[in-house]
């Protein structure tokens, strides 16, 4: 496997076998010296087209610890915005001698384009509102985490029922945690107002809701989307007010929730939109952990590209 | 004495049927058409086991001059046109300036003469496109021009476009319209369906077409003036036209020859070169105007050629524009892919489009006393397409790579060959 560019690149069976992996990295990051020297002498760039903060430096954390290289080209301020197409810029990158790069762009399919242009392996870091692969398995990990340490099973999400609320339509999470839930045997649920649901869902292996109150007491697993803006100008919404009303994981909709209900949300979070500042405290939120096993799944992707031992199928 | 041309061995397929025949032209002009021993110095053309046919009409090719002559020129545009058979062309107004006055009808009529086919501009119906103020269209009309359209965008204003047909009815020219409702279509970057969610790109759903159909069809039964709906996509589309004429509304409409044969399966790998507007849409789709074609719902395949320059198509697919080329291969898809009678292709590729456009010097009968506009198209020729190796400036080509049987071997251009042996002759 070269590239990672959508989750089902993986198959199911190697979104399990990438879990598995992810264990090893996550114990690497239990260690008082968090670092294995896998990727000495490789070379990972990340190349944002887009502004992100927590993807970015997730990522960068991965590469260093398995002792890679790394390398940064973001959009702001370089020479993008003299107009150098994304095709030249990744090209000069090549040139440097990059073993992987991390692509995101606001656009869909630009790391597939990339990866036709380059030799090096592609990780989609995230492609306007199409995938984002690595958060989908880490998601998914989080879950199995939290599973095994409730139950302590066999690493599958068999018989969990997630539902993932929110802006279905525009989020590149949503189709990445689809793709890894399903893959591991969950059963999704996507919750929102029609506006904020793709033109067809009957190609995905999802149900689809639209009353969060009358879904939330069949869940396992409440999956937060981050709301934007932008949504209110193109009229999908009338306003955060009634999406918060209608969607938002209140204070009064967390009462009626168990507490070994996982609550999860890919961040950055908009507090008393997508969900009341008391849902930090509830024993099943899992979002700071989230962000921690994120490193470790980028690890196990790092190294299932570029290590040495694992070769296409 | 004029150079004389014998088209020797091939089967004569024109609007009055299909017969053997050599076929002789001096000069422009077709002189005799039947069994012909060939004058001492004539230039002989071998159509052994093709089709002659007049040659073949785009009513839609954008040839991008003036403005964008990196991406295409009149004459390289018009080069492919010949390579693809086609001896008339009706070149897009929605150029840099805009063809909305009668100085820019002019310089694109004069670049169209040493063309290598006839180039006749459409007009603009508005200024500049920009769908505020109606383009000086009687002025341009006096130049020859008899197509009027927009295209690129749809006419968006109803008010706007009564006035339009209103004023254009005396004229005896035809409003052509690109069918975008511009609100409904958000800019989607393709067909809004299973296929765009899947791959998260914003989408066009198929009523974006269907409802400006709707109105110019309501319009056209309020105030009359003749309506051509431009490269319809959509089954829906297909059945609206198909009640109009039932009705007896002075309505047309053509087909693409990628509407006939792609489908938004293709945009899957993410390559702008499957963006286009109207999106390439459904199987269903692709079977409904391919139906509408065989039931004669549709008068005319054009090819919307749309060439762009490589570093445009290597743009984000939600970035880059929509286009693709289609001179050189519509015929060649279509002998291909289609299970037509080639007499039903060539109709809708030759006389009928000739017809609702006005190219009289096209798509007659082959008969002594015709110009001599012909096309001579080997059905059996295999060959791969290849963009780098097209007359286009641009590659945009959705077929690359493709084997395609059918392919023209020669075309004559007012009595000269301009194509021989599927090679252009300058």
């Amino acid at each position: 496997m070269k590239h990672l560019l959508a989750v089902d690149d993986l198959g199911s069976d190697g979104v399990t076998e990438l879990m598995t992996l992810t264990d090893r990295f996550v114990e690497v990051g239990e260690r008082s010296i968090p670092k294995v020297p896998a990727l000495r002498g490789r070379t990972v760039a990340t190349v944002f087209f887009e502004s992100s903060t927590r993807t970015r430096l997730s990522f960068e954390a991965a590469a260093k610890r398995l002792s890679a290289d790394t390398m940064s080209f973001s959009a702001a301020g370089s020479s993008l915005s003299k107009g150098e197409s994304v095709r030249d810029t990744v090209e000069t990158l090549g040139a440097m001698g990059v073993d992987l790069m991390v692509v995101r762009h606001g656009s869909a399919g630009v790391p597939w384009q990339v990866a036709q242009w380059v030799d090096a392996s592609v990780v989609n870091g995230g492609d306007g509102w199409h995938e984002h692969p690595t958060q989908g398995l880490l998601d998914a990990y989080t879950l199995l985490q939290a599973r095994f340490e409730r139950a302590g099973d066999h690493p599958s999400l068999a018989g969990e029922r997630i539902g993932l609320v929110g802006d279905i339509k525009h989020s590149r999470v949503a189709r990445s945690d689809v793709a890894a839930f399903t893959a591991l045997g969950a059963e999704v649920t996507l919750v929102a107002p029609p506006t904020l649901l793709p033109p067809s869902t009957t190609a995905w292996p999802v149900e689809v809701a639209h009353d969060l109150d009358e879904v939330l007491p069949k869940l396992d697993v409440v999956a937060l989307l981050r709301i934007q803006q932008e949504r209110m100008r193109e009229a999908l919404l009338p306003s955060m007010r009634e999406y918060t009303l209608r969607y938002g994981l209140t204070a009064e909709r967390l009462r009626r929730l168990d507490e070994h209900v996982i609550v999860m949300h890919p961040g950055p979070v908009n507090r008393g939109v997508e969900l009341d500042a008391e849902v930090m405290d509830h024993p099943g939120t899992v979002i700071t952990r989230q962000v921690t096993n994120g490193v470790a799944v980028r690890m196990a992707v790092l190294f299932l590209l570029l290590g040495s031992g694992i070769t296409d199928a | 004495m004029p150079d004389v041309l014998v088209i020797r061995g091939g089967e004569v397929v024109d609007p009055n049927g299909r017969h053997r025949a050599d076929v002789v032209v001096e000069g422009d002009t077709v002189v005799a058409v039947g069994p012909a021993e060939p004058p001492a110095g004539a230039r002989v053309l071998d159509a052994g086991g093709c089709i002659v046919s007049p040659g073949l009409v785009d009513l839609h090719a954008h040839l991008r001059q003036p403005g964008r002559e990196e991406a295409e020129t009149v004459e390289s545009g018009s080069r492919g046109a010949a390579l693809g058979g086609f001896t008339a062309v009706c070149a897009m107004p929605n150029t840099t300036p805009a063809i909305d006055s009668a100085s820019v009808v002019r310089d694109v009529i004069e670049l169209g003469r040493t063309a290598l086919c006839e180039v006749r501009p459409a007009g603009a119906i508005t200024m500049d496109r920009a769908g505020d103020r109606l383009a000086p269209m009687a002025e341009m009309a006096a130049l020859g021009v008899t197509w009027f359209t927009d295209d690129g965008d749809g006419v968006q204003d109803n008010g706007l476009m009564r006035r339009a047909l209103e004023y254009a009815r005396p004229l005896g020219v035809t409003l052509a319209q690109h069918c975008e409702d511009a609100a409904l279509a958000g800019g989607g970057a393709m067909h809004e369906g299973e296929w765009s969610a899947r791959l998260g790109l914003s989408g066009q759903p198929r009523e974006a077409e269907e409802v400006m159909v709707m109105r110019d069809l309501a319009l056209c039964r309020m105030v009359g003036g003749r309506v051509h709906f431009q490269h319809l996509s959509t089954a829906g589309s297909v059945e609206l036209v198909r009640r109009a004429r039932a009705e007896g509304l002075p309505v047309s409409c053509e087909v693409t020859a990628h509407h006939l044969t792609l489908t938004d399966a293709t945009c899957a790998g993410y390559d702008p070169v499957f963006k286009v507007n109207p999106p390439l849409r459904t199987d269903d789709d692709v079977a409904a105007v391919r139906c509408g074609l065989a039931d004669g719902t549709i008068d005319a395949i054009a090819t919307d050629h749309a060439p762009h320059a490589p570093e445009s198509k290597e743009l984000p697919f939600d970035e880059a524009p929509p286009g693709m080329l289609g001179l050189e291969t519509a015929l060649a898809v279509l002998l291909t892919e289609l299970d037509l009678p080639i007499e039903r292709l060539l109709e809708a590729m030759s006389w009928r489009p000739a017809r609702l456009g006005g190219f009289d010097r096209h798509g007659g009968a082959v008969e002594p006393g015709a110009p001599a506009n012909l096309c001579v198209i080997d059905p059996a020729a295999t060959w791969v397409v290849d963009g780098a190796a097209m007359a286009s400036r641009s590659r945009n080509t959705p077929y690359q790579g493709r084997r395609l049987t059918g392919r023209v071997r020669h075309t004559v251009f007012e009595g000269e060959p301009v194509v021989v042996d599927a090679e252009a002759c300058r």
